[in-house]
């Protein structure tokens, strides 16, 4: 079987006939369903909430979970696949089932007890109930360590106090999984749910990249949770970190979706747009770009694929998956530009979806680790010298 | 109820086609092939018509080993059983002769219905479900845009006329059905569909195994081309009355689009 779309170098053989019926049946339903409503959402600055069904329905929340939780139960590999088809569409579409999948089902699932997992898993798979992760505080974005929200002992639980910055799915959220230090200094992570007093989460409004996605602030104002919220089975940092390195690896393939968009829409367009009599793909010039964004994109499928094996056997490193979330990002950020460069001017124009890639970049190139801070994950990796403290 | 239904992997509709130098095929490099358009509105009739009555769907497909992904993405939608002819010279196979080897394994299997898609996208025989009608003895109707079951011993189907018009029929089972497009919304592949795909049943049987007589083809492509794109501009002269009389009568008459 055989992967649709760009695949320069056959690396369809490398997967199981699962994984491909999964990439088919995400593209299928991404090209005739979300396709045609995503740009006027990006426009309007609206999450296409009426999909949210739809996605779960397909099973695209908690993709790589056990069934017995109502989830797919698939690879890694499938997984990563999944979220190159999504980002394809758009990256605010990929965080969102992101998001759900490995920022709130993932801690539940890792770190969760019995109890946890077959009340919220199942809810969350289905749809029927969103979900938000709170980490990032507005004074602490790449030192989550620093964190300033507290969970305080009371008697029947805690009560938490504090504030988080740039939460995707934040305001249309019914449950939060809310990262917060105890009184001895160590980070607990908290299953909150958004009607309790005390939790707001207003709509941060004014953003010009991932519009087609929420985001919120989430604000924690004397909230008071029943002791068996607190998630079990983690304490520190390696918490919410391990989280985030589920939710890097889908962004490390996603990335790579957006920019096959990019080429796919370039690459049309040089074939058509006729200057001096004939086709600007006939000018070298555009041959380089197109090149170079073809050999970029097929590096990074390689890289996506290699660290989806390595996952899927377990043995994946969180640097490797540093490198890949890093790469895959810079290499479309990179597209976006070369992308635009060979639409000219119609490059900004609504009508081609690079300029609206091209602004979500911006976001994924920052959030879930800053390319720096990846740098610097991989440099200490080699020099064992951690350069960011 | 036991239904079959009858698929065909294509070329897909976003292909570019490319002739092979010989004239008589289209190069398959590069070429990403798919499940026929109208045989996926089969297959989604025959699992909603299963899951309001019962029964099981088998998919069966006629093919090299590629068409098992055809097979395999039905069994993922929710088809119980598939059976692969597996035939790499198929495509030299006419319409009659494909249809007598697909009788040879269906004959004895005691399907109520056979559904098939209208036409295929490459070759575009449009034949299929009636010759299988014919040579399986049984009820047919073609062009059907809906379905329903009266009784298990009656089906009544919708069928598409010319000129908007549409009629519907009742028609004994078993029958052979072809389905027109656009008649329901196929539904994907859910995730855990996929999952369970693996755990179905897929028989592969090789064709030149069936010992099958008088199957060779009676029919052979001669030659494969492109058709010419061709422009013709018309000034329609006179007052503006007769322009406008001249270009109703082209738009009725020769472009008929009125």
């Amino acid at each position: 079987m055989k992967l649709k779309g760009l695949d320069y170098l056959n690396i369809s053989e490398h997967f199981s006939d699962e994984e491909i019926l999964v990439q088919h049946s995400v593209r299928d339903y991404v090209d005739s369903e979300l396709q045609p409503i995503i740009e006027e959402h990006f426009k309007n600055g609206t999450f296409p909430a009426e999909k949210i069904k739809e996605m779960a329905n397909l099973g695209l929340l908690g993709i790589n979970l056990p069934n017995k939780y109502g989830c797919a139960g698939l690879s890694h590999t499938a997984y990563g696949l999944a979220c190159q088809e999504l980002e394809r569409c758009d990256s605010g579409i990929r965080s969102f089932v992101s998001v759900q999948g490995s920022l709130v089902m993932y801690p539940i699932f890792a770190f969760g007890s019995d109890e946890q997992k077959e009340n919220w898993l199942p809810r969350l798979a289905s749809g029927d109930t969103i979900g938000c992760f709170g980490l990032t505080e507005p004074d602490y974005g790449s030192n989550p360590g620093g964190m300033i929200t507290r969970a305080v002992k009371t008697k029947n639980g805690y009560t938490l106090n504090g504030s988080k910055m740039w939460i995707t799915n934040g305001s249309v959220a019914d449950v939060a999984i809310v990262w917060a230090k105890t009184e001895d200094e160590v980070i607990h992570g908290f299953i909150v749910e958004t009607d309790r007093d005390g939790f707001d989460a207003p709509e941060m409004k004014n953003k010009w990249s991932l519009r087609a996605s929420v985001t919120a602030e989430l604000i924690l104002e004397n909230v008071e949770i029943p002791e068996e919220n607190m998630l079990p089975g983690v304490s520190g940092l390696k918490g919410p970190l391990s989280c985030l390195t589920q939710a890097r690896y889908g962004i490390g393939w996603g990335t790579i979706g957006a920019a096959m968009a990019m080429y796919e829409t370039a690459l049309k367009y040089a074939n058509e747009r006729i200057q001096f009599g004939k086709s600007i793909s006939s000018f070298q010039m555009t041959q380089e770009k197109l090149v170079w964004i073809l050999s970029e994109i097929t590096k990074g499928q390689l890289l996506a694929m290699q660290a989806g094996r390595n996952k899927d056997r377990n043995v994946l490193r969180h640097q490797q998956i540093s490198m890949l979330k890093r790469n895959n990002t810079w290499v479309a950020r990179e597209t976006a530009r070369l992308a635009r460069e060979i639409l000219g001017a119609n490059g900004i124009s609504g009508e081609y979806p690079i300029m609206r890639h091209m602004m979500n970049i911006e976001s994924v190139y920052t959030y879930e680790g800053t390319h720096d801070m990846h740098t610097l994950v991989l440099g200490d990796d080699i020099t064992g010298i951690p350069a960011y403290r | 109820m036991k239904i079959c239904v009858l698929i065909k992997q294509v070329p897909d509709t976003d292909s570019v086609i490319k002739i092979s130098n010989d004239q008589k095929s289209i190069e398959m490099e590069g070429i990403t092939l798919a499940t026929n358009e109208s045989d996926s509105y089969a297959l989604e009739e025959a699992l909603l018509l299963k899951e309001d009555q019962g029964g099981e769907v088998t998919v069966l497909s006629l093919g090299g080993e590629s068409c098992q992904q055809v097979l395999k993405d039905a069994l993922a939608k929710g088809a119980d059983k598939a059976i692969h002819l597996d035939d790499d010279d198929y495509k030299d196979l006419d319409i009659l002769s494909a249809a007598k080897v697909m009788v040879n394994v269906l004959k004895d299997k005691e399907f109520d219905i056979i559904f098939s898609g209208l036409q295929s996208d490459d070759i575009g025989n449009a034949q299929l479900g009636l010759i299988m009608a014919e040579l399986l003895d049984t009820s047919h109707a073609s062009l059907v845009m809906g379905t329903e079951i009266l009784d298990e011993k009656t089906i009544k189907v919708k069928q598409e006329l010319e000129g908007g018009w549409f009629q519907w029929s009742e028609l004994d089972l078993p029958a052979s059905i072809t389905i027109q497009s656009g008649l329901n919304k196929p539904r994907y592949a859910s995730l855990r569909g996929i999952m369970m795909m693996k755990r179905k049943p897929l028989e592969s049987i090789k064709v030149s195994e069936l010992n099958l007589e008088n199957t060779s083809s009676k029919s052979f492509v001669h030659k494969l081309y492109i058709p010419q794109k061709t422009k013709e501009t018309v000034f329609i002269q006179g007052s503006a009355d007769q322009v406008v009389d001249g270009l109703i009568e082209k738009l009725t008459n020769e472009i008929k689009v009125l």
